[in-house]
């Protein structure tokens, strides 16, 4: 089994215009590669009605509609994250209910606020009593404010899962732009944080460090818009890591932070 | 066959990078049945005479045949010129030089006498966009990326250079391409490793638009997980003659 825990999919009220052919061309990738489960999300209009990572309430609901649809259209392939903003609290912890109680396994923070602020409490409040994971985006070593988002860094995704210390948090693609070491001597010591291994990047040694700062039962295999750079990183960790480790990586670390029955074998 | 016309020996000034040594560079060959790699002595693109590498380069590919022996030039500096004769002698696939990392105006005048006599040798001439993503560069590390008007510069100022371009994306590789005259884009092969796969699906899309004749299998290593290149390519739905062309005939064509 393998758990893809950072994928996304498009919808028709996005800017893309070839939405179909991106979101078939996950699937037939991931059947290339062997996926058994899409854990996805979709980030509003991805910046056709609100900015991708300050979407507007109506439309993270719209975004999380339209992954709905993709989950019930797909019940064997795709999982969701609800996808909310905490600027907006009263409106992301209703749609956490109604999106977790439609199906969902899991939270998505975007960079619509930084991670340490007091506004992610209420919402890790309610990952805990649903017992769901929160997949939050990292940039690594963020050094300055970037255009279009509130980016966090691993620091201060930290302090927040000290502050949650029984809700399991991923720290979204490692490979995804920055400075990984930074990331991974942050949350060494920060056992509810998991690293997501997706990303562009596929820097010789990352995976190495990966492995010795967070073990393997810290590590979560992903994609996010690059699955050749996942599928690499998988081939490379299954002659660096033991059968048993690298079935952690695959899929039972996924299966033991998303609620009970999330995936087949689970 | 599976020609790597993009990898690197020696340690990189930035960063811990494993397996930068001959021993297990060659090891990753075999990890992932790369039959021939193209190398450059990565310290020296750092040296103030980055020819300096260049002995020890040639050294270490005499003992490994699956080693071919790329060694930089810096045409700013006396006698150049030899470094072509050397490489000639030595049987190197190509030369490479990163103007912006010897402190070259990427289209000044050294670089265009070099690439007339990368031309006139029937030399191809390797180049980099960048080596490491730009957003998690040491804070120390200012060079800055080759610009796309570079290469469409570069490709005009002689009608016999060849360039092999590496760590380019698919919005570098469009510019140049049709901002090129057909002739000119002919004299350029893109290296696959900094291209994107599915779901986006830039490299599916550049051999549609662009052609499978002009792009070759380069991975970074040890840089990058060389799996990478692989893996776009395993997620491709090509004949076999071109992906047989990208990863291997291409690049026999251009070094015979």
């Amino acid at each position: 089994m393998l758990v893809d825990v950072h994928a996304h999919f498009y919808h028709a009220r996005t800017p893309r215009a070839d939405w179909r052919e991106r979101n078939e061309s996950r699937l037939a990738a991931g059947a290339k590669i062997g996926i058994t489960i899409h854990v996805a999300s979709i980030l509003g209009s991805f910046g056709l009605t609100s900015p991708t990572y300050f979407p507007s309430p109506r439309d993270v609901t719209a975004g999380n509609d339209a992954l709905l649809a993709l989950q019930r259209a797909h019940p064997d392939r795709i999982r969701g994250y609800v996808c909310v903003n905490p600027n907006y609290t009263a409106h992301a912890r209703a749609e956490i209910v109604r999106c977790l109680d439609a199906g969902m396994i899991g939270i998505k923070l975007a960079a619509s606020r930084r991670a340490d602020d007091p506004l992610l409490d209420p919402i890790a409040s309610l990952a805990l009593e649903r017992r769901v994971p929160v997949l939050q985006h990292i940039w690594q070593h963020r050094r300055r404010d970037w255009p279009g988002q509130e980016a966090s860094d691993a620091v201060e995704l930290c302090t927040l899962a000290r502050r949650h210390p029984d809700v399991a948090f991923i720290l979204a693609h490692i490979g995804g732009g920055g400075d990984w070491q930074h990331s991974l001597h942050a949350l060494a010591e920060v056992p509810n944080v998991y690293v997501d291994l997706s990303g562009s990047g596929v820097d010789g040694g990352m995976l190495e460090a990966c492995v010795a700062s967070a073990g393997a039962d810290r590590l979560l295999w992903g994609s996010d818009i690059t699955m050749d750079t996942g599928w690499a990183k998988l081939r490379f960790l299954e002659t660096l890591l033991s059968k048993d480790e690298i079935a952690l990586v695959r899929w039972k670390n996924a299966a033991r932070i998303f609620p009970a029955g999330s995936f087949p074998s689970d | 066959m599976r020609i790597d016309c993009n990898a690197f020996l020696g340690a990189y000034p930035w960063r811990k990078v494993p397996g930068t040594s001959p021993d297990a560079l060659g090891q990753a060959l075999e990890r992932t049945r790369i039959d021939v790699a193209w190398v450059t002595h990565l310290p020296s693109l750092f040296w103030r005479d980055p020819t300096a590498g260049n002995a020890w380069l040639y050294e270490t590919a005499r003992k490994d045949k699956r080693l071919k022996p790329v060694p930089t030039v810096h045409p700013g500096l006396a006698q150049w010129e030899q470094v072509l004769g050397d490489a000639a002698t030595a049987g190197a696939p190509a030369i490479r030089c990163d103007p912006l990392y010897l402190g070259l105006e990427p289209t000044g005048g050294e670089m265009r006498v070099l690439a007339a006599a990368c031309g006139a040798a029937r030399m191809p001439l390797v180049l980099a966009v960048r080596l490491e993503d730009g957003r998690q560069r040491h804070p120390n590390d200012h060079v800055a990326e080759l610009p796309a008007a570079a290469v469409r510069a570069l490709i005009r100022s002689d009608a016999d250079v060849r360039l092999v371009v590496t760590h380019a994306d698919r919005a570098f590789i469009e510019e140049v391409h049709f901002g090129s005259t057909p002739e000119e884009a002919r004299r350029i092969w893109w290296d696959i490793s900094w291209i994107w796969g599915p779901p986006e699906d830039h490299l599916a899309t550049l051999l549609d638009t662009i052609g499978a004749e002009r792009f070759v299998f380069g991975t970074g290593q040890p840089l990058r997980l060389p799996e990478t290149s692989i893996a776009k390519l395993d997620l491709l739905d090509v004949p076999r003659e071109q992906r047989e062309a990208i990863e291997s005939k291409n690049l026999q064509e251009l070094a015979a």
